[in-house]
C-alpha cells in the first residue's frame, strides 16, 4: 500500500522505534522564542547539559517586542528579551534581536530565510509552528518541557498522529482568500476536528494558492485542533525557496529538488479520514464567537445560539462578544482593525490590503505591523507604506504585536477588532476585547466603513 | 516529574466546552522566566467573576477538576499546566483534549483522562449535588471511581509507566544517544543550518 506524504516524511525522522513506546523523532530545525524557552534553558543548566546541536536551532523576539520604535518599556517583558539573549550567547545559539535585520516573528523569518524545506520536521515552542507545513514537511507547536528535550537532544519521543485529507475542489472564487478558506473548515470541522491529525491540504484551490496563502491555511490547522497541517511541495514551493539565503545551491539544489519531488502522497495511500470541501461555494468568512470555529459567511447574520453545534458555549460567546442573534454580520461596527501575525503579516497580505485601502481612507484605529523587518524593508520598497500612511493607518515595525496581548498593541476591554490574526479567545488581544478574525482584504474595507466588509462592498 | 499512581480528592465541576490556554493562563502571565508563581493566573480573567465555580468555597482545596470537551486547545503555553498543578489540581477529567495541553500535561505529571461525554456529565452532577465526593483516579487500574461509580478511561502502556515511576523524557532519551549520533551521521546533506 503507498504511503501519505505526512507517513514518508515521519519515517525519514525515526531514529529508533521498538514495541510499545512511541517514535524517537529527529528534529530539524528548532525554533525559539523569548516567551517558552528561559525555563527550558534553566533545566539545561540545572542538568549540566549543553545544547546539542545550536546550529539546528535558531531564536528570535517577536511576542513581547514593541511595535514602536524604542526600548521595551515593561520590566517584565525586558527581563524576558534580555533573558533569551543571555542564554543564546551562553549556549551558543544565533539569535535576531530587535533592531536586527533578520528579526521578526518566529513563523515569518523560518521561511523567508529558506530554513523552512520541504521533508524536515520543524518544532518550536508556539502552537502556530505549523505554518511550516506548508512546504510540505511535518512541523508542529510544543511546549516547554519539550523545547528542552529538543535542545538537549534533537529529538522528540512521539506517537505518530493519524492522517487527515481535506479535500478542496474546484477554485476560490474571486475576492475569496486563503484566510477565507481555513476558516471556513474550522468552522466545518470544529475547533476538535483535527486532533490527533496530521492534515494534508489537497486538491485545485490548495495547489493554486500561492507560498504565502498555503502558510495561511497551515498556519491556522491548530485552531481546528491538528497538531500539524502540511501541502505536498511543487514548483510553486520550488519557486518561492530557490535563492534563499538558507535554501541549497548548485548540486544540492538538484539533489533536494529530486527529493522533494518525491514528496506526495501516494495515489494508492489511504488517510483515516478525509474531509471534502467545495471551494466554488465560498465567500469571505469572518468569526462571531469566541473560538475560531464560531465563525459564519461575511453574509450571513449572528446565529442563535439554538442553531449551532453547541448552544451553550454560543450563548456565552454572543454575551461576551455583546453581539445579539440576527445581526447582519455586515451591520457590525468595529473600533480598531489589525492587520499582521504569524497568520497575516507577510508582503502579499499587505499588498492586499495596500490595494484595497489606495486613494481611500480609513475611520477606524488602524494597524498594519509588518510580521518581520525583511518584510517591512520589502513593503516600503514597494511604496505600500505611504499608501497606508496616506489613508491614516499606522505602520509599525516587526512583532507578534495585537495578535496576543503580550505587548503595548492591546484592545481596552469591551474594544472591538476586526483582526487578521489567529484567535478570538475571550481576552486574546488585551482583557475584555472582542475580535473578529478576518482576511487582510476584509480588515482593509473594514478599515474604510467601520463596520465588517469585504473589498467588493466598497464603491 | 512527581510520580503519579493513585490519586483521591475532590472535584471541581467546569461546565464549559472549548476552555483554551489563553483562559487557563491569559498571556500577561506568560513575561515571568521562572517556573513558579503560576497560581495566581490560573482563570484570572473568570476568576474575577464571583460566580465562577473555582470561587465557591465548598470546592477549597479540590484537586480534580472536570471540564466540558476539548479542554486545553489553542497556545502550546505549558505554563497552563503549572498554574493548574500549582493552584492544586493533580488531575483533569474531559471528553476531548488540546493534543499540546494533553502531552504538557504527561511531561509534567498532571494526569488528563479522557471519558466519554455523558460519564463527564454523571461525574459533574454528581459533584454538584455533593462538593465532598471523594473521587479516586487509579492510574495503575486506568479507572475513575466515585460513589460506587467505576469508569474505565484509556492510556497508552509508554506514558503509564512514565508518570508512574515519575521519569524524565530527557534522560530517557538520552540512553540513545548512540542511535541519534548514527542518524545524524545519516542526514541528506543540503539540509540547512541557522550558521
Amino acid at each position: 500500500m503507498g504511503r501519505t506524504l505526512a507517513e514518508k516524511v515521519w519515517e525519514q525522522h525515526v531514529v529508533r522505534r521498538a514495541d510499545g513506546e512511541p517514535d524517537l523523532l529527529y528534529i530539524d530545525l528548532h525554533l525559539i522564542h523569548e516567551v517558552t524557552s528561559p525555563q527550558a534553558f534553566d533545566g539545561l543548566r540545572m542538568a549540566g547539559r549543553p545544547v546539542r546541536r545550536p546550529e539546528l536551532t535558531i531564536a528570535t523576539e517577536d511576542h513581547n517586542v514593541p511595535t514602536l520604535l524604542g526600548p521595551i518599556k515593561d520590566p517584565v517583558s525586558r527581563t524576558q528579551v534580555e533573558t533569551l539573549r543571555k542564554n543564546c550567547a551562553e549556549f551558543g545559539v544565533r539569535l535576531h534581536p530587535m533592531g536586527d535585520a533578520g528579526q521578526g516573528v518566529v513563523h515569518i523569518i523560518g521561511p523567508q530565510f529558506g530554513l523552512t524545506q520541504p521533508g524536515m520536521t520543524i518544532v518550536c515552542g508556539d502552537s502556530h509552528t505549523s505554518t511550516h507545513g506548508a512546504f510540505g514537511g511535518i512541523a508542529f507547536g510544543i511546549g516547554t518541557s519539550e523545547v528542552e528535550h529538543v535542545l538537549a537532544t534533537q529529538t522528540l519521543p512521539a506517537y505518530r498522529p493519524k492522517t487527515m485529507a481535506i479535500e478542496v475542489s474546484g477554485e476560490l472564487p474571486a475576492g475569496v482568500t486563503a484566510k477565507d478558506l481555513i476558516l471556513a473548515i474550522i468552522a466545518k470541522i470544529g475547533t476538535g476536528g483535527g486532533q490527533g491529525y496530521i492534515v494534508e491540504y489537497r486538491g485545485e484551490a490548495v495547489r493554486k494558492l500561492s507560498m504565502e496563502g498555503r502558510m495561511t491555511v497551515c498556519n491556522m490547522s491548530i485552531e481546528a485542533g491538528a497538531r500539524a497541517g502540511m501541502i505536498a511541495p511543487d514548483e510553486t514551493t520550488f519557486d518561492y525557496l530557490k535563492g534563499r539565503p538558507h535554501a541549497p545551491a548548485g548540486a544540492d539544489w538538484d539533489a533536494a529538488v529530486e527529493y522533494w519531488k518525491s514528496l506526495t502522497t501516494d495515489e494508492d495511500a489511504v488517510f483515516d479520514t478525509v474531509v471534502e470541501i467545495d471551494a466554488t461555494t465560498l465567500t469571505p468568512f469572518v468569526t462571531w464567537g469566541t473560538n475560531p470555529g464560531q465563525g459564519a459567511p461575511l453574509g450571513a447574520a449572528v446565529p442563535a445560539p439554538q442553531d449551532t453545534d453547541d448552544p451553550a458555549a454560543a450563548e456565552r460567546a454572543l454575551e461576551y462578544m455583546g453581539l445579539t442573534a440576527g445581526t447582519p454580520l455586515r451591520d457590525v461596527a468595529v473600533d480598531t482593525v489589525f492587520v499582521g501575525s504569524c497568520t497575516n503579516g507577510r508582503l502579499e497580505d499587505l499588498r492586499a490590503v495596500a490595494e484595497v485601502l489606495r486613494g481611500r481612507q480609513v475611520v477606524t484605529r488602524t494597524l498594519i505591523v509588518p510580521g518581520s523587518m525583511l518584510v517591512k524593508l520589502q513593503a516600503e520598497q514597494e511604496g505600500l507604506h505611504e499608501v497606508f500612511k496616506a489613508a491614516g493607518a499606522e505602520w509599525r515595525e516587526a512583532g507578534c504585536s495585537m495578535c496576543l496581548g503580550m505587548n503595548p498593541d492591546t484592545l481596552a476591554p469591551g474594544e472591538r477588532s476586526a483582526s487578521t490574526s489567529n484567535r478570538n479567545f475571550e481576552g486574546r488581544q488585551g482583557k475584555g476585547g472582542r475580535t473578529h478574525l478576518v482576511s487582510p482584504q476584509v480588515a482593509a474595507a473594514t478599515a474604510v466603513t467601520g463596520k465588517l466588509t469585504a473589498p467588493a462592498d466598497l464603491v | 516529574m512527581e510520580a503519579f499512581t493513585t490519586h483521591t480528592g475532590r472535584a471541581v465541576p467546569l461546565r464549559r466546552s472549548n476552555v483554551d490556554t489563553d483562559q487557563i493562563i491569559p498571556a500577561v502571565w506568560l513575561k515571568q522566566v521562572s517556573r513558579t508563581g503560576f497560581e495566581k493566573g490560573l482563570f484570572s480573567a473568570w476568576r474575577e467573576d464571583p460566580a465562577f465555580v473555582l470561587n465557591d468555597p465548598v470546592h477549597e482545596g479540590a484537586s480534580i477538576l472536570v471540564s466540558g470537551p476539548d479542554f486545553g486547545t489553542g497556545s502550546s503555553r505549558e505554563h497552563a499546566v503549572w498554574a493548574l498543578q500549582q493552584y492544586g489540581f493533580r488531575v483533569v477529567i474531559a471528553a476531548r483534549f488540546g493534543d499540546i495541553f494533553r502531552n504538557n500535561s504527561t511531561k509534567m505529571g498532571l494526569l488528563p483522562v479522557v471519558l466519554p461525554a455523558d460519564v463527564v456529565e454523571a461525574l459533574q452532577s454528581a459533584v454538584e449535588a455533593d462538593p465532598t465526593l471523594e473521587i479516586t483516579v487509579d492510574l495503575g487500574e486506568r479507572q475513575v471511581r466515585w460513589g460506587g461509580e467505576i469508569a474505565g478511561f484509556e492510556i497508552d502502556d509508554y506514558t503509564r509507566w512514565r508518570l508512574m515511576e515519575g521519569l524524565d523524557d530527557i534522560g530517557l532519551t538520552l540512553r540513545n544517544a548512540d542511535a541519534v549520533a548514527v542518524y545524524e551521521n545519516g542526514r541528506q546533506p543540503w539540509l540547512p543550518t541557522t550558521v
